[in-house]
């Protein structure tokens, strides 16, 4: 099996993202045109320079068409995609191999979700004509499901793990009040949390990501010519993509206290960036924190934390930005919001904005390398995205 | 000659006491939000057919149908897997059809076939009304077949049938009327006895050779001109059910049968009795074979399983009665026609595959093995009746459900297999990871006017 990855290739010389949030005065076409208009001027170049795009959005718009009619592009190639919440990144993946093929000289990876014109609480999906025997989980519900499993195999009383969980979306709250692009902008208190409205199993509102509109974009060349259009660009050190055979709604083995996509994407992410360490060697981190013991499960299966060690990681601040590796620094999912379609993209923006040391009050000291995790479906029966950039080659 | 062969019946979980209705004392069954006739008949007919059974006719019996026009016995001969051959009779309009269909399948019998009698029904009133809080919900059924198996033989019988104003309902109402009982004892009263004596007659037995009476109506005081009339003593006389179940519509008559034949011995000499617009009459003689053909789920079993004290207005949220505030959730789907007979077979009668390479049991079905990648070597494998058990399960209150929160469960089966499933019937607080579960029929809901069946799992009842 050949993953080879493209290793200092590419670069991102200019990204934009929109505030995420409520915008009822915003159509899906509107936060394209802010996004793309960003990412234009802060990569100094106008359409015309772009040579193809990649949009990505799970239920906004369907072709192409959706952005080059609302950017008015001049007959340019236009790849609309969907990887459930892993579009963002799934756009920038195939923007960066289609520069790096050398077909092109400059593209786009653009995402947008419009969430809030349905009207209905929480995610909702459209799925083709069926039998009606699918399961009827709500997403929050099959997430809900790693909390026990995770206490029960390494022995955290529920009590204690409540608090964890709890902790994370404090922490991330913490983030995002210093993030003027969050949808959430004040700090939570614990308590506040914990007394939050039951959702799913040991999930309350505060251990789920809000539901947004917004929309995210980059600007992607080959790393040759980074320096025509900025002085501080950022190189991608690896790609990596895992869709799963669904084992775990299969299998009685699988036990609920992991994401073996995740496990396999950030493997081979890893290889492909030559990290040997990832806790030591993973300055910073965006993962998909869609609820709260998804972020901790995924500490493990990144390898931030050896097995069964996240919970006391997380509890002793390792994670928090002032922590040894910080996590989520720009308010995660949790508190800058989820719109499906730009969320793999708003990643790479915080990661963008903290290598170029233009991360203000979240500034990371000297970052080196950092790791943007994008998962779409649920524990047992997803697709899982990693990352690795960083601001200098080799 | 011919008799019954093998019987079952079905009480649903829940409970409503008729004091909540300000209706007196004891309780009435009430099928749940994801139970109707036909869900109900399937379970009431499951035991009778396991093992597989040469069934030839089907005959289904209802005046609560879920399709006024789509044939609902054929959703039922999906879920019991019958064979594909059977021919399928459906009768309604009558509460008394319940013993017409079983005296079709006496007919069956009689030429030498065998036919599976199921009767089933969900019962409302209009709130604060007689039927609302004297019906019941439930179901019955019976196998008929050659003399040689029965284990009680139809030795006589007797019917009447009269235009009378007795129980009405247009297919528009809601609700059925009836016309003050006095009038209807008046006429069904005689025609009851006069039924009950022909059939003793054509069995050549009298009234003090019976061992039990089954009698059922729409009007209880025309039946009651019966035990009058031949001078049955109160030992005589089978438990109604009208107290711990109520009516059960077309099904009662089975139901009080089916709990008479749990408990009968050989020799017992039987009068089933059911008076609505007539009346129709059948005598049966038990045999020795009835002591090893005893169900699991006798109606006792079923009667002691159960969740008593169900509001009111959840009774009424859950028969649509009254128009509640929907969540802020999408509507749900139609199923789609063509993925359902594509799926027919896991849909209805719950059918996975197993892989012939490996062992590995899959549900839903699938042509590629996901232990060992193995392409189109799976086996058919139903399993239906395999036991299971919660290997997980959350309380999700987001989902849209008439019975918040869902228990959504993972559940693992015996021998090989999962599936990611709704638990019904079960208290929220009391599910734990390692509960033994049971596979049900139900309706899961309905979107835009096409019901969506498919099956759940409860603790064992």
């Amino acid at each position: 099996m050949a993953s080879r990855g493209i290793k200092d290739r590419v670069a991102i010389v200019g990204m934009g993202c929109t505030p995420f949030g409520e915008h009822w005065d915003k159509g899906a076409e509107d936060l394209l045109v802010d996004a793309a208009t960003d990412a234009y001027k802060s990569a100094g170049v106008g359409p015309d320079q772009v040579d193809a795009y990649w949009l990505g959005t799970m239920g906004s718009g369907v072709s192409g068409l959706m952005l080059s009619e609302a950017l008015k592009l001049d007959y340019k190639p236009v790849t609309r995609l969907e990887n459930m919440c892993a579009t963002g990144s799934e756009a920038m993946r195939n923007a960066a191999y289609a520069v790096a093929s050398g077909a092109y000289d400059l593209v786009m990876a653009i995402g947008v979700e419009k969430l809030k014109d349905s009207g209905y609480s929480g995610l909702t999906g459209s799925r083709p004509p069926s039998d009606g025997t699918d399961s009827s989980m709500t997403a929050p519900a099959t997430f809900s499901l790693l909390a026990p499993a995770y206490a029960k195999k390494y022995g955290v009383d529920e009590a204690t793990l409540k608090q964890v969980l709890a902790r994370i979306a404090w922490k991330n709250h913490k983030n995002g009040a210093k993030n003027p692009k969050a949808q959430f902008r004040k700090e939570v208190s614990m308590e506040k949390i914990c007394q939050s409205p039951s959702v799913a199993g040991m999930l309350g509102v505060f251990d789920c990501s809000g539901v947004s509109d917004g929309s995210a974009a980059a600007v992607l060349c080959r790393a040759e010519d980074a320096h025509k259009y900025t002085d501080h660009p950022i190189y991608l050190k690896a790609l990596a993509f895992a869709a799963g055979p669904a084992e775990g709604y299969f299998s009685q083995d699988y036990d609920f206290t992991t994401f073996p996509e995740v496990v396999a994407s950030s493997t081979d992410a890893y290889k492909q960036a030559g990290v040997t360490n990832p806790r030591e060697q993973i300055s910073m981190a965006e993962v998909h924190d869609c609820f709260t013991p998804t972020e901790l499960v995924l500490m493990e299966d990144m390898g931030f934390s050896p097995r069964g060690h996240a919970w006391k990681d997380e509890q002793d601040g390792r994670f928090d930005l002032e922590g040894a590796q910080p996590v989520n620094p720009d308010g995660g999912l949790k508190s800058f919001g989820h719109p499906i379609g730009a969320s793999g993209l708003r990643m790479m923006y915080e990661m963008w904005l903290q290598l170029r040391g233009e991360a203000g009050a979240r500034q990371i000291k000297n970052p080196k390398l950092g790791l943007t995790h994008n998962l779409g479906g649920a524990p047992g029966r997803c697709v899982s995205f990693v990352s690795i950039v960083g601001n200098s080659l080799g | 000659m011919a008799g019954i062969t093998r019987w079952g019946s079905y009480l649903p979980y829940n409970r409503l006491e008729r004091a909540a209705l300000g209706a007196g004392k004891g309780e009435r069954t009430v099928a749940s939000y994801d139970e109707d006739s036909v869900s109900m008949a399937v379970e009431a007919a499951r035991d009778t057919v396991r093992g597989g059974a040469e069934i030839e006719t089907l005959v289904f019996a209802t005046t609560s149908p879920p399709y006024a026009e789509k044939l609902n016995a054929a959703t039922i001969a999906a879920a019991l897997d019958l064979p594909r051959t059977v021919r399928a009779l459906e009768l309604g309009s009558s509460t008394r059809m319940g013993l017409g269909a079983l005296l079709a399948g006496a007919d069956t019998a009689a030429a030498g076939g065998r036919a599976l009698v199921i009767a089933s029904d969900v019962v409302i009133g209009a709130p604060g009304g007689a039927r609302e809080s004297g019906g019941g919900d439930g179901a019955a059924a019976f196998v008929t077949g050659p003399d040689s198996e029965a284990v009680a033989r139809f030795v006589g019988r007797a019917s009447a049938t009269t235009e009378i104003l007795d129980v009405w309902r247009l297919p528009s109402d809601p609700f059925a009327k009836q016309w003050e009982e006095r009038f209807g004892a008046e006429t069904l009263g005689p025609i009851a006895v006069d039924t009950a004596t022909r059939a003793l007659k054509s069995a050549g037995i009298g009234p003090a050779d019976l061992k039990a009476v089954v009698l059922d109506g729409t009007n209880a005081r025309a039946a009651a001109f019966v035990p009058e009339a031949l001078r049955l003593k109160p030992e005589q006389l089978a438990d109604g059910l009208l107290g711990s179940v109520g009516r059960t519509g077309a099904a009662h008559v089975g139901l009080v049968l089916a709990r008479v034949l749990d408990r009968a011995n050989a020799g017992d000499k039987i009068l089933v009795l059911c008076v609505a617009d007539g009346c129709d009459a059948l005598v049966l003689e038990v045999t020795p074979k009835i002591a090893s053909a005893r169900p699991v789920h006798a109606v006792d079993r079923w009667l002691g399983s159960k969740r008593g004290a169900l509001p009111y207005n959840t009774y009424l949220k859950w028969r649509g009665i009254l128009p509640f505030e929907p969540p802020r959730r999408p509507e749900p789907e139609r199923p789609a026609a063509p993925p359902m007979k594509r799926a027919d077979h896991w849909k209805y009668a719950f059918v996975g595959s197993r892989c012939e390479a490996c062992n590995t049991g899959h549900l839903p079905p699938q042509r590629v093995c996901v232990k060992c990648a193995a392409v189109d070597q799976m086996r058919e494998e139903r399993f239906a009746d395999t036991s299971c058990k919660v290997a997980t399960y959350t309380l999700d209150y987001l989902a849209y459900t008439l019975q918040p929160p869902v228990v959504a469960a993972i559940v693992d089966y015996d021998g090989g297999g999962r599936l990611s499933c709704e638990l019904t019937d079960v208290d929220p607080k009391e599910v734990k990871i390692g509960n033994e579960l049971e596979m049900t029929f139900r309706r899961l809901y309905t979107g835009q006017g096409v019901h969506n069946y498919f099956w759940k799992a409860r603790p064992k009842r």
